[in-house]
């Protein structure tokens, strides 16, 4: 299996060889790619039936860390990875005509199939952290394709949304996944369905379903996460067919079906499923009647579609867990054609918008066909696909189980999802085909075999398996419900109940429906009305939080970086004065050495005293030449201190230096501004004390340091080796050429830079505007 | 106008005699220093400022361009030798199979220098970038200003 | 004398900051030099200070017999002496360079904020 998904993503990069002018033609037969696939996975099909119930394939990565490429097949990673490839085949046939003269439908390319890749590493892998990786490049690679019409800000905009909010999620999924591999010591699924009861009763299970939930929850679009996949829309067509109806929003879902027999068996984790799903699919299927762009409307299906699987989920039976498995099919395959249609649609009449378009079927009568059969499927019409799905689900909420309040409350909320479902899918998928057709679309043309093909294929699908369900539930559907159940399960679809409960909810959700549709016309009046809900709407508060935080850094900036360098220095000199100077009085007892100390002559003083005045004048001032020849007699006490204490090296240097300091100064120095009195007293006052408190703070810590010597034994080995290793006498000239040559020469470097500075700062002359020197 | 001139040369007359003999003095004594470094204080630090000094001395005597004239290359051209004389000097042990910057020595105990060898080097290319640096960066400022 | 040389050290320090914390540029640099000036007698003076006997070998001897001054401290001073001198002559190029730019001396003009949102 390792090989297959590596070629998969070899063959991505390759697509960027391709010319999209010249070689348009031959993008149709990329869709070799995922057929082969396909039927790659098909031939393991009778294994996980009839045999193990699942493959496993082992392929070591990094053992230590037990991280592996470890694949499994069994039935929930069948029914996945037949939809993604098997969609995947139309999606790819459908898209080379689509963006025919697209000018990079070879990128397009890569990152579809780098997505398929993806898309099959998350449902194949058996490792934790394997299923991680390719989570995110699922994310990656949908960034590119929502984005995908790069010049359009929008298009953009709801690409990073997608991507921040499933990465996002990934990322509190990653932390899930390292609790599990801590907790259970393993990250492998495989082993973790032997032992289920190892995560449950541990201390961190709440915070491990909390992160999955965070994971699954933004992936799958649930409230209250739900709006990036409405904003999403602004991809094109075939991709929003391929990505959220059958694919990326479906991981989410994967991954709570796979972990459903590890971590569920505690209340929180039913509750928490069915009341986030219960809220999702309401709210999706409620907003989705009043859009009248068609892609706007079906994405809000999308939206209650993937809350009425949570909510399946979340229930836990064996009846739920094969309704559940039975619509991901069933919801792929209706879901894909209304969104092949509507590209169509768009792509012939360049709108749309459901108020104008009427009467298609005339134009485009394959189309139509397709688009109405999908529309009965998502109404559960009888003999569709469809109609088996929308009986389990009653059947679910009516189940035996339930007190009879509970049966009301679920039941309810399923009917009221599934009337506004079943209108929705009318608006969609035969609203536009019937009726009279407006002058302007007159001119339209049956679309290329290549558009209308792959929806086609999908419904006469939804007919089929809904006429004959033995040849899925049988081979796919019950693999998967056991793989999410936990047990081998032995349940199979009937077309036929006979006259109950669960046939007369069927009846009166399709007339509601029906009714429903008539009385809706949209129009931008109800779009209008959504309009102010956005106020509220999840989105909405995030950005406000998102601004909120801008603001926040702005002002934040603004203060401590103003511009102002002393206030920098002050701000540092303060923290620093407070911080060290709380630590040195809270902490250390301030003791002064006066042992071995050297007393003082008096000449020694009187340098002291020197300085110290020189000192004062330089800060006190208003002459810059009283302020440099202060500077040179601090120097030159300097040099003598140097003299005083055994430096004659020193001495001579501070001595040379200080004389050409001086030297430099004056030879700039009536160049420069004349010092200007800017600040007040008040303002002087301040810094004095500060600096006055630094500086003493400076002299405490230097007296704490005094009290224990420094450690002589580098010096030592300096002065014991300059004469027998290095040949020299005086210690300091050695250590300089010698031990430190190497930093020596670097400081030359230095030296030479500062040169060069010097030298290009002044000989450099800017254009305009600048007197020259 | 001209008594300006006069008085100014006039000026300036004790501190360009006395600058004619110590420029050469100051640089005997400077190349002393680097030679003597190794031993006694001194060192390619010192006496490149020295140096400096000495060069800086006669330019206030007369003026840059006059002291820049006593040079056929430019004081800026020192720098990269000097680099390049440290560097060789460094590459030296190389040469000879050890690791990069060993002392190698060449006679020992020389009177006042001491033992010559590869530090000697070293130090006078330090002593060249010092000349040069310094004398670049003084000069350029007083052409500029 | 250690506890005097504490004192210098304070004083240096305190009026390198409050000279920083000027205006003018001019002042600034100054500062500078005086941080700097400060900053060598600290390490020469935390290195252990030895009256009078300079690190060097007496000529007939091969080695130490005697106390002597500690010569690392020295050695990072030299150094530090040196590397001031470029760094003054390039700050005060620099100024310069900003002065007939900008025609100001007073480091508050320089600050223009292109900053918004």
């Amino acid at each position: 299996m390792l090989l297959p998904i590596i070629i998969t993503f070899l063959l991505a990069f390759v697509m960027l060889l391709f010319k999209p002018q010249k070689m348009a033609r031959f993008f149709k037969f990329i869709s070799v790619i995922p057929l082969l696939l396909f039927l790659y996975l098909l031939s393991y099909l009778p294994a996980v039936h009839y045999g193990v119930k699942s493959v496993f394939f082992k392929n070591d990565w990094i053992p230590s860390l037990g991280i592996s490429l470890d694949f499994k097949i069994d039935g929930l990673s069948m029914l996945f990875s037949l939809m993604i490839t098997g969609i995947g085949t139309l999606i790819y046939l459908y898209a080379a005509e689509y963006l025919k003269k697209d000018e990079n439908i070879h990128r397009f390319y890569c990152y579809l199939t780098l997505f398929m890749g993806a898309m099959l590493g998350v449902v194949l892998s058996d490792n934790l952290i394997t299923l991680f990786v390719f989570w995110e490049l699922t994310s990656i690679s949908s960034y590119f394709l929502i984005g995908y019409n790069t010049n359009e800000e929008d298009s953009r905009k709801s690409a990073l949304w997608a991507l921040s909010l499933t990465g996002l999620g990934g990322f509190l999924m990653l932390a899930s996944f390292s609790l599990i591999g801590m907790v259970s010591g393993t990250y492998s699924i495989n082993e973790l369905l032997t032992q289920p009861g190892i995560l449950v009763n541990n201390e961190y299970y709440y915070i491990i379903i909390s992160l999955l939930f965070a994971g699954a929850f933004t992936k799958s679009a649930q409230f209250p996460f739900h709006f990036w996949l409405p904003g999403a829309m602004k991809a094109p067509t075939p991709v929003s067919a391929y990505l959220h109806s059958a694919t990326m929003v479906k991981a989410g879902i994967y991954l709570l079906a796979r972990f459903s027999p590890i971590l569920s068996g505690d209340e929180v984790w039913n509750y928490n499923l069915m009341i986030v799903g219960g809220i999702t699919m309401l709210i999706g299927a409620l907003l989705s009647i009043f859009h009248k762009d068609m892609k706007g409307l079906l994405a809000y299906t999308t939206i209650s579609a993937l809350g009425i699987i949570v909510f399946l989920l979340g229930i836990g039976t064996e009846t739920a867990y094969y309704a559940a498995c039975t619509f991901i099919l069933v919801h792929a395959l209706y879901k894909a054609t209304l969104f092949l249609v509507t590209g169509i649609v768009d792509h012939e009449t360049h709108t749309r918008d459901l108020s104008v378009l009427r009467g298609l079927g005339k134009v485009m009568p394959p189309v139509a066909i397709a688009a109405f059969i999908a529309a009965l499927s998502s109404a559960g019409i009888p003999l569709t696909f469809g109609f088996l799905s929308k009986e389990l689900f009653y059947g679910v909420t009516t189940g035996t189980i339930w007190t009879r309040e509970s049966v009301f409350i679920l039941t309810g909320i399923m009917l009221l999802t599934n009337v506004f479902l079943t209108s929705a899918g009318f608006l969609a998928g035969i609203r536009p085909f019937f009726g009279k057709l407006p002058q302007e679309f007159k001119k339209i043309h049956k679309p290329n075999v290549f558009l209308w093909l792959p929806p086609v294929v999908l419904s006469f699908l939804t007919l089929f398996f809904g006429v004959l369900p033995a040849i899925v539930d049988q081979t796919v559907i019950n693999a998967a419900t056991s793989a999410v159940f936990g047990k081998s399960t032995d349940m199979y679809l009937v077309l036929w109940h006979g006259f109950n409960m669960v046939l007369l909810l069927s009846i009166i959700t399709i007339v509601l429906g029906t009714v429903l549709y008539f009385t809706i016309k949209p129009s931008n009046k109800n779009e209008g009305r959504l309009k102010g809900l956005d106020d509220f709407s999840p989105q909405t508060i995030i950005t406000n939080i998102a601004v909120g935080i801008r603001l926040f850094a702005f002002k934040y900036t603004r203060f401590f970086h103003n511009g102002y360098l002393r206030i920098y220095i002050l701000i540092i000199i303060l923290f620093f004065t407070g911080i060290v100077g709380y630590k040195l009085f809270a902490d250390v007892p301030l003791r002064v050495n006066t042992e071995g100390l050297s007393e003082f002559r008096i000449y020694e003083f009187i340098v002291f005293v020197i300085t110290m005045i020189a000192i004062y004048i330089i800060t006190n001032t208003t002459s810059r030449l009283t302020s440099i020849a202060a500077l040179g007699v601090v120097g030159y006490s300097i040099c003598l201190i140097f003299v005083f204490y055994g430096a004659p090296d020193l001495a001579m240097t501070q001595f040379a230096i200080d004389t050409l300091t001086v030297v430099l100064f004056v030879l700039v120095l009536f160049k420069l501004p004349p010092f200007l009195k800017f600040s007040n007293g008040k303002i002087q006052f301040r810094d004095g004390i500060i600096s006055v408190s630094f500086g003493v703070l400076i002299s405490l810590i230097t007296l704490q340091a005094l009290v224990s010597p420094a450690d002589k034994s580098v010096s030592k080995f300096y002065a014991d080796n300059a004469y027998v290793m290095a040949k020299g006498k005086n210690v300091v000239n050695v250590i300089l050429v010698d031990y430190r040559g190497f930093d020596t020469m670097i400081e030359t470097i230095v030296l030479s830079i500062a040169a060069i500075g010097v030298y290009s700062i002044l000989k450099y002359k800017t254009q305009d505007g600048e007197k020259s020197e | 106008m001209e008594r300006n001139r006069n008085n100014e040369k006039l000026d300036k007359t004790i501190l360009r005699t006395s600058a004619n003999y110590l420029l050469p003095l100051l640089i005997l004594f400077s190349i002393f220093l680097l030679i003597r470094g190794h031993y006694l204080p001194g060192g390619g630090f010192i006496g490149g400022l020295i140096a400096s000094i000495a060069f800086v001395l006669h330019s206030f005597a007369y003026s840059p361009m006059q002291t820049l004239r006593m040079f056929s290359i430019k004081p800026f051209f020192l720098i990269p030798t000097g680099l390049l004389v440290s560097f060789l000097s460094g590459l030296l042990p190389v040469v000879l199979g050890r690791s990069f910057m060993t002392g190698v020595w060449f006679a020992e105990s020389v009177v006042v220098i001491g033992a010559f060898g590869s530090a000697l080097l070293f130090d006078l290319g330090v002593y060249m970038v010092v000349v040069g640096v310094v004398l670049t960066i003084l000069f350029t400022i007083s052409e500029n200003t | 004398m250690e506890l005097l040389l504490v004192i210098l050290v304070g004083a240096f320090y305190s009026a390198g900051i409050y000279m920083m914390f000027r205006r003018s540029m001019v002042k600034l640099l100054l500062g500078l030099l005086l941080l700097g000036n400060g900053a060598n007698i600290l390490i020469f003076l935390i290195g252990g200070i030895t009256k009078g006997k300079a690190p060097i070998i007496k000529p007939q001897n091969t080695e130490f017999l005697e106390v002597y001054a500690d010569p690392v401290p020295q050695a990072l001073i030299l150094t530090a002496i040196v590397i001031s001198f470029a760094l003054t002559a390039f700050a005060i190029v620099l100024l310069k360079r900003v002065y007939t730019t900008t025609g100001s001396d007073d480091l508050d003009s320089l600050n223009i904020q292109d900053l918004d949102i």
